[in-house]
């Protein structure tokens, strides 16, 4: 029995970290992921590949300090912020984030209705039905169980390697191309290099992953474990990335077809495995991985919101009790999903902008975590290590710059 | 009323009209309940450490300034206090315990009472703002003018905490003797209410109200708070050395309850808490924790009451009556032989109607019903359903009765199942 006993404190432990990265490193290739790598490789083939080098290794960084953070002050990013920073700088923190997020849900039900649309089935009737089930989902507490159906169904993204492998890729070019980088000044190219940026590094999976680890306990002498699902999360998330843009140039660029109007368009990435069924396949799982991000973002946006200003929050509160949180948290839902059905909007378009939007704000939250985490009265002895620092600003720099150019760009 | 955040930032001038710096922060001496200010902190200057005035020294505060009734050349420099409550970092924009509506509450600002004593001004803290008012103070103050603000304010939501009921959190067991916070009022809050706030807090402060509280009303709490959790406020316990504390609490706690916590730490752990409790409870729980988890005998607590069959309504009466403290939830009293055979039990609502020499053989319930410890606890929950029983009677092998599991605990059973 005690031998029983001691079975079930490890393996409680090993769930009790495996969660959060691994859960966060998946959402992380949503709808906008997937229809900004494809188009990296439809517009760009294998030129852009250099950049997920760095972007691993940016990732795995930030999504470190976001778990050490949590785990050392067991409070939330947007918490600290609070407690540090005053309401002021916190409040236009929470705007900003809100309405990054808010493109970020537009860009999920985006990817719902250009997944369905494959099918056949008008976005009219299948946007205003997910946006349905999602909030039943989350209110009534039924998340927790269909989390492991959508994590179960997020190896479709397996497709990708094998499609990949099965498209008979130039090997030498991709290899070359991951270790040349290449720069053009350029600001359709700009744009996308932001785009990639924000689609693997969101700002918004910093604060859900900060407030993961502390609701789930992972304190200091378990931080060890934690460390090591985040980067095994952060690595299985970029080859995913890889693929994707291999796929695509496989076959898109290599085609001659550039651009990606709608979701049939970027399936064709997943015609040398799966052959004419490729959009079907292609759709399920972007229709996961839409519904997956799109019951978790506005939940998470409302949370973070609510944790920095001051507001009580809870799917466990009654909306009487919570009023600002349930309130942003249908608003957001209704907004997302309901500026997709205005007639004729680019889907494509809107899941890839929302992915822009996030690299532009990324750099903000870079600044306010790198600010926390090297305070010693804050972090103790856990407070970031030179190369973590020089890492983590020179991503800041990279993309103030990359900003300012296509600021530059758009006005000359 | 004055605000906190009104006065921070403030230009301070000294008795010739000389700006000497701006308000940074404000002391407030906590002993005095509620909490006077003592000092303002003004700062000159980025790099400059923070010179100190005196509440004494201040002739006025208004809506712009603040003015001296000394010269510049009187003001010293700060030195640094631990009994004093530092207003903006210690308590703006922290969360501190709201006793009354018992949640977690974040502070957007604070209000004083002002009052002229000795022609010098007094502030004490009147009360904590938690509401719309004060975040839209803190947001638009200095970008619309203080007149339309206060305007706007009076039409918004007010909601503030008066300071009474305001438990403020602080992770330094040092500074929290000197800052004189005791947690008192919270030992007044219903278990679970207290588990629910600290459920929301961060783990230090956790630890902080775990280390403050009386055992027993730790242990209440603690029986209250998610098991995930549990494990994690006593394993912080322990870790820090504080094995004796934890082995209080877990002492203090209903031996079933204890027995499921314990079932989830660390061997050594469970042996170091084991170590440093009286004898008969460690042994007690060292039973308990052999059952299975899922058996009857892993839902049941040992805390119950058995006499024998012979004994009178009037000999039992007597008998509780004597006791320093009932079971938890008692409700049944159970009848054995003199080897602790089961041999039946009594309802206490048969108790308050039977006569004193009345049997208590002949007021038990029919039919007998118990279960065996090793059995699966769906057989218990069965039982409990089909004969509507309040409490089940738990033997072993022998037929001795070992335990009772309360209607209690498959109520919470069944909740965390479904």
């Amino acid at each position: 029995m005690r031998f029983l006993r001691r079975w079930k404190f490890r393996i409680l432990i090993f769930f009790a970290v495996i969660g959060p990265g691994f859960i966060t490193a998946n959402v992380d290739n949503d709808a906008g992921g997937i229809y900004t790598y494809s188009l990296a490789g439809a517009r760009y083939g294998y030129s852009l590949l250099w950049t997920l080098i760095p972007i691993t290794i940016v990732l795995a960084v930030v999504q470190e300090m976001s778990a050490r953070l949590g785990a050392v002050t067991g409070k939330g990013l947007a918490d600290l912020i609070r407690e540090e920073f005053g309401f002021r700088i916190t409040f236009l923190m929470m705007v900003a984030l809100t309405l990054a997020n808010l493109a970020n849900v537009m860009g999920e039900f985006a990817g719902v209705a250009s997944s369905l649309q494959i099918f056949g089935i008008s976005k009219y009737l299948s946007v205003p039905a997910v946006a349905v089930f999602v909030w039943l989902l989350v209110v009534r507490g039924t998340y927790k169980t269909v989390e492991k159906v959508f994590l179960v169904a997020c190896s479709f993204y397996v497709c990708y390697i094998f499609s990949g492998i099965m498209a008979r890729p130039d090997w030498l070019v991709a290899a070359e191309s991951m270790f040349r980088p290449g720069l053009r000044l350029e600001s359709g190219h700009l744009t996308m290099l932001v785009g990639v940026m924000g689609a693997t590094v969101a700002p918004w999976m910093q604060f859900y992953l900060q407030s993961a680890i502390v609701e789930k306990g992972v304190e200091r002498r378990h931080y060890a474990g934690s460390k090591l699902e985040v980067l095994v999360g952060c690595i299985a998330s970029t080859l995913v990335a890889f693929f994707i843009v291999v796929a695509c140039a496989a076959t898109l660029y290599l085609n001659g077809r550039r651009d990606i109007a709608d979701g049939a368009d970027a399936a064709l990435a997943l015609r040398p495995l799966a052959g004419e069924y490729a959009s079907a396949l292609f759709a399920l799982g972007l229709f996961n991985a839409s519904v997956f991000a799109a019951s978790i973002l506005p939940l998470a946006t409302a949370y973070s919101v609510c944790e920095g200003l001051g507001f009580e929050a809870g799917v466990n509160k009654k909306f009487r009790e919570a009023p600002v949180f349930y309130w942003l948290y249908t608003s957001l839902i209704v907004l997302g999903a309901g500026l997709i059905l205005i007639p004729g909007i680019p889907l494509v378009q809107v899941s890839y902008l929302s992915q822009v939007a996030n690299g532009f704000l990324l750099p903000f939250v870079l600044i306010f975590m790198l600010l926390l985490i090297n305070r010693a009265d804050l972090m103790g002895e856990y407070t970031n290590s030179w190369g973590y620092n020089l890492v983590a600003r020179a991503t800041v720099a990279a993309l103030v710059l990359l900003t300012l150019a296509l600021v530059g760009l758009s006005l000359f | 009323m004055l605000y906190l955040t009104e006065i921070l930032e403030l230009p301070v001038y000294d008795v010739s009209g000389k700006k000497i710096g701006r308000v940074a922060e404000l002391a407030a001496a906590s002993a005095a309940q509620p909490p006077r200010v003592a000092q303002f902190l003004l700062k000159d200057g980025k790099d400059k450490p923070p010179l100190s005035v005196s509440l004494e020294d201040v002739s006025s505060v208004s809506a712009d300034r603040v003015r001296l009734r000394i010269s510049g050349e009187r003001v010293h420099a700060f030195q640094p206090d631990d009994s004093l409550l530092f207003l903006r970092k210690d308590l703006l924009d922290q969360q501190i315990i709201d006793v009354n509506g018992r949640k977690v509450v974040r502070v957007n600002d604070l209000s004083f009472d002002e009052k002229v004593a000795d022609s010098h001004p007094e502030l004490r803290i009147h009360a904590v703002d938690i509401g719309l008012g004060g975040a839209v103070r803190r947001l638009l103050s200095g970008v619309v003018p203080k007149p339309w603000l206060r305007k706007i304010e009076t039409r918004l939501k007010q909601s503030a905490i008066p300071w009474e009921y305001v438990d403020l959190l602080e992770s330094d067991p040092l500074r929290r003797v000197k800052l004189n916070i005791s947690h008192k009022v919270l030992a007044k809050m219903h278990p679970a209410d207290l588990a629910d706030i600290v459920e929301e807090l961060a783990p230090k402060d956790r630890h902080a109200i775990f280390t403050a509280l009386d055992s027993a009303t730790a242990a209440d709490a603690l029986s209250e708070v998610d098991p995930q959790m549990q494990v994690s406020i006593v394993e912080s316990l322990v870790d820090s050395l504080d094995t004796a504390r934890a082995a209080e609490i877990v002492d203090e706690m209903a031996p079933d309850a204890a027995a499921d916590l314990l079932a989830d730490l660390s061997e050594e752990t469970i042996s170091g808490l084991l170590h440093d409790m009286p004898r008969e409870e460690a042994e007690e729980l060292g039973e308990l924790l052999e059952f299975a988890e899922n058996s009857a005998g892993g839902l049941m607590t040992t805390d119950h009451i058995a006499l024998p069959a012979e004994a009178t309504v009037g000999d039992a009466r007597n008998l509780l009556v004597g006791l320093p403290e009932l079971p938890e939830n008692f409700n049944t009293v159970f009848l054995v032989d003199d080897v602790g055979r089961f041999l039946g039990s009594v309802p206490l609502a048969r108790f308050v109607v039977a006569s004193p020499q009345q049997k208590l053989v002949d007021l038990k319930a029919e039919p007998l019903m118990r279960v065996s410890a090793e059995a699966p606890e769906r057989d218990a929950i069965e039982l409990v359903d089909k004969y509507n029983l309040l409490a089940l009677p738990v033997v072993n092998e022998l037929d001795r009765l070992v335990g009772v599991i309360t209607v209690d605990d498959i109520v919470s059973l069944l909740r965390k199942k479904g």
